[in-house]
């Protein structure tokens, strides 16, 4: 009776409805997502908007959801000039967009070194094997029997900002900070696998390696293993997206990205490293006298301002809200400083809960722009006591040819007409 | 977890039942999930070689000709005849001596520090339309041939599993594996940290005309 009545009705107001929806949607995305959604008198007071006078999809007409249409400029991206193609080469969050600590699984930035496999959950297995007492091959039933954890944290390739080191270069947030992201992961402690096995007591460190075509393979210490490693399966509620390994992968919690190996297969103890191509002729920082660094594991504290950034200006003088994301591999942020001068004055900032060891927190500072131009800085101290540096700093230790790691303030220029620009300071 | 000590329990009873519990959980097959796989399978998956010593290394052999060919066949097209790399492809050979350059090259002879990984690399990730498809000897055949290409080893090299483990590569004693940061220690000044005249822009990503657009659907952009 319902459905009948609302069919008629819809009937009626149909040919109306599907005019002034168009209207609006013509109008967004002519605007795209930053600009004003298009006013017009259908969807505006007094007039009731068509969505307001018709009925709705039902249940299960999109049994998996999605966003809505109007977001569909929220998206990862790449920059395609960067890589010879899209299947060894990363892409990036839209952190201009993303509100939380928590990253949508589908905006999670993306990083392959040969492609993205699909892997069928019942043919895959883990094999755990080298210096154990009892090798071990697992398949994904039986690993979702071991006990169960869910932690949240981040996931930073340390190349993030790395097209940063010599020169301002990229107008965007999204470009120079949005290979980070953070999910609730849910798995299986390594500690608790590397026990079922048993370690043999010579071993010091483990080999893992996807079942990608890179067969991508890095080493670690032993010890960080039995810290705070996991073996997951789920990634925000949801079993892991093919795109960060699913059906199984390594997270490997405040250290670079890439020892956090996806499509996880093999674990390996040996009594030292493997001196892996992934760490010796990538992943290792060349410095300005010549030398280079190998196992720069940790991401060092680091900070950005969300909003305003290039990609999300200002529209006016006026009262706002200065936002933005810091972590660091150490643990937790302890605090947050912002600049509104280029780092001659710094103001701290309001820490949002939850503030959660090596996970995206939140910050924020409210600020009443009067319309002149200003340098914009936000700079992270961690519960150890490092502060996240400048440059300029930086710079004057490794150089401009380390690629990885670069960890410095960020600089967001903004002038009389809203617009922000990235600039680097001297 | 609850307290013995409160439920009456003797210290030293608490004491012996925390160690049985941990000895339980620590024991190798507690839960008793899975298999013990077969040396089979473990020999299939178990296909890493150490970079510094070699060990993992299979049997077999290659010489600098037989990779030159293999090469051509297989790798040429993305990393050029002689590995100087197509378009932003990577740059196989070359570069000794430029590490400390302002645009240094970063290749095989140049930076790599241990021949064995390259064989290792190879082996599992290339070529990359076809991964691990490679026999053991042509992958012996292609670390020779470009290691002929940077002059680290003569025409006539032959690669097996105790001449790379041999060779020391130019690069090979410039890597600190320890990590030596923190790089900074500055201190969280506050107010007035700088003078206003000395805060300079200096760079800028304005007009550099490099940045993809972040509305609307995926840019193409290429390299300029």
């Amino acid at each position: 009776m319902l459905a009948k009545l609302a069919q008629r009705r819809n009937v009626a107001l149909g040919r109306r409805a599907i005019l002034g929806l168009g209207a609006a949607l013509t109008g967004t995305l002519a605007f795209g997502r930053d600009g004003a959604h298009a006013e017009t008198s259908e969807t505006s007071p007094p007039a009731d908007a068509p969505w307001s006078q018709s009925i709705g999809a039902g249940v299960v007409d999109r049994p998996y959801g999605k966003p809505a249409d109007f977001e569909a400029g929220v998206i990862r991206r790449n920059v395609p000039w960067l890589t010879a193609g899209t299947e060894s080469s990363i892409s990036f969050s839209p952190l201009q967009h993303l509100n939380g600590i928590i990253t949508p699984n589908g905006l999670f930035f993306e990083r392959y070194h040969a492609g993205r496999p699909d892997v069928d959950p019942d043919q895959h297995r883990l094999m755990i094997h080298g210096l154990v007492e009892r090798p071990l091959l697992l398949t994904m039933k039986d690993i979702v029997r071991f006990p169960s954890v869910s932690r949240i944290h981040f996931i930073e390739c340390p190349a993030n900002g790395g097209m940063e080191w010599r020169a301002a270069q990229l107008n965007s947030l999204q470009f120079n900070h949005g290979m980070i992201s953070c999910a609730e992961w849910t798995g299986v402690k390594l500690s608790t696998l590397l026990e079922e096995v048993g370690v043999k007591k010579e071993a010091r460190w483990a080999m893992v390696e996807g079942a990608d075509g890179a067969h991508m393979n890095r080493s670690l210490p032993l010890d960080k293993c039995l810290d705070d490693c996991l073996i997951v399966y789920a990634q925000n509620g949801e079993a892991l997206r093919p795109e960060q390994g699913y059906p199984l992968r390594l997270v490997v919690p405040g250290w670079e990205g890439n020892v956090s190996i996806k499509w996880l297969r093999r674990i390996k103890l040996g009594e030292k490293p493997w001196y892996s191509r992934e760490e010796t002729s990538k992943y290792t920082d060349l410095m300005p006298d010549g030398t280079s660094r190998g196992f720069t594991w940790l991401i060092d504290a680091k900070s950005v301002i969300t909003f305003p950034c290039p990609e999300r200006p200002l529209s006016g003088p006026g009262l706002y809200e200065i936002r933005g994301l810091a972590w660091t591999g150490n643990g937790k942020v302890k605090r947050v400083d912002v600049s509104l001068d280029g780092g001659i004055n710094w103001q701290t900032a309001q820490l949002h809960e939850p503030v959660l060891s090596k996970a995206l927190t939140r910050f924020s500072l409210p600020w009443r722009w009067d319309g002149k131009p200003a340098l914009l800085e936000s700079r992270v101290i961690d519960e150890t006591g490092y502060v996240q540096p400048t440059i300029a700093e930086l710079r004057r230790q490794r150089g401009s040819n380390s690629v990885y790691h670069n960890n410095s303030i960020q600089t967001w220029q903004v002038k009389p007409d809203g617009s922000i620009f990235d600039v680097q300071l001297g | 977890m609850f307290s013995w000590a409160r439920r009456g329990v003797p210290g030293s009873m608490a004491a012996l039942l925390a160690t049985v519990m941990a000895a339980v959980a620590a024991e190798p097959g507690h839960f008793g999930y899975g298999t013990v796989p077969t040396p089979q399978q473990i020999a299939g998956w178990d296909i890493d070689a150490r970079g510094d010593d070699g060990v993992g290394l299979p049997p077999g052999s290659g010489d600098v000709s037989k990779g030159e060919a293999v090469f051509a066949e297989q790798c040429a097209a993305c990393h050029g005849t002689f590995g100087e790399g197509e378009g932003r492809f990577p740059k196989l050979a070359g570069g000794i001596g430029t590490l400390k350059d302002d645009r240094p090259e970063l290749t095989v002879g140049s930076y790599w520090p241990f021949a064995p990984t390259l064989w290792d690399y190879i082996n599992r990730a290339m070529p990359m339309p076809a991964p691990h498809t490679l026999s053991a000897d042509d992958v012996y055949a292609l670390t020779a041939y470009i290691l002929s290409l940077n002059n680290i080893v003569p025409n006539d090299f032959v690669a097996d599993r105790n001449s790379l483990a041999r060779i020391k590569m130019p690069n090979r004693d410039n890597f600190l594996w320890t990590d030596p940061r923190p790089d900074t220690a500055a201190k969280p000044c506050m107010s007035a940290c700088a003078d206003p005249g000395a805060v300079k822009i200096t760079s800028t990503a304005e007009g550099k005309d490099l940045t993809p657009r972040t509305t609307g659907p995926l840019d193409d952009m290429r390299a300029k």
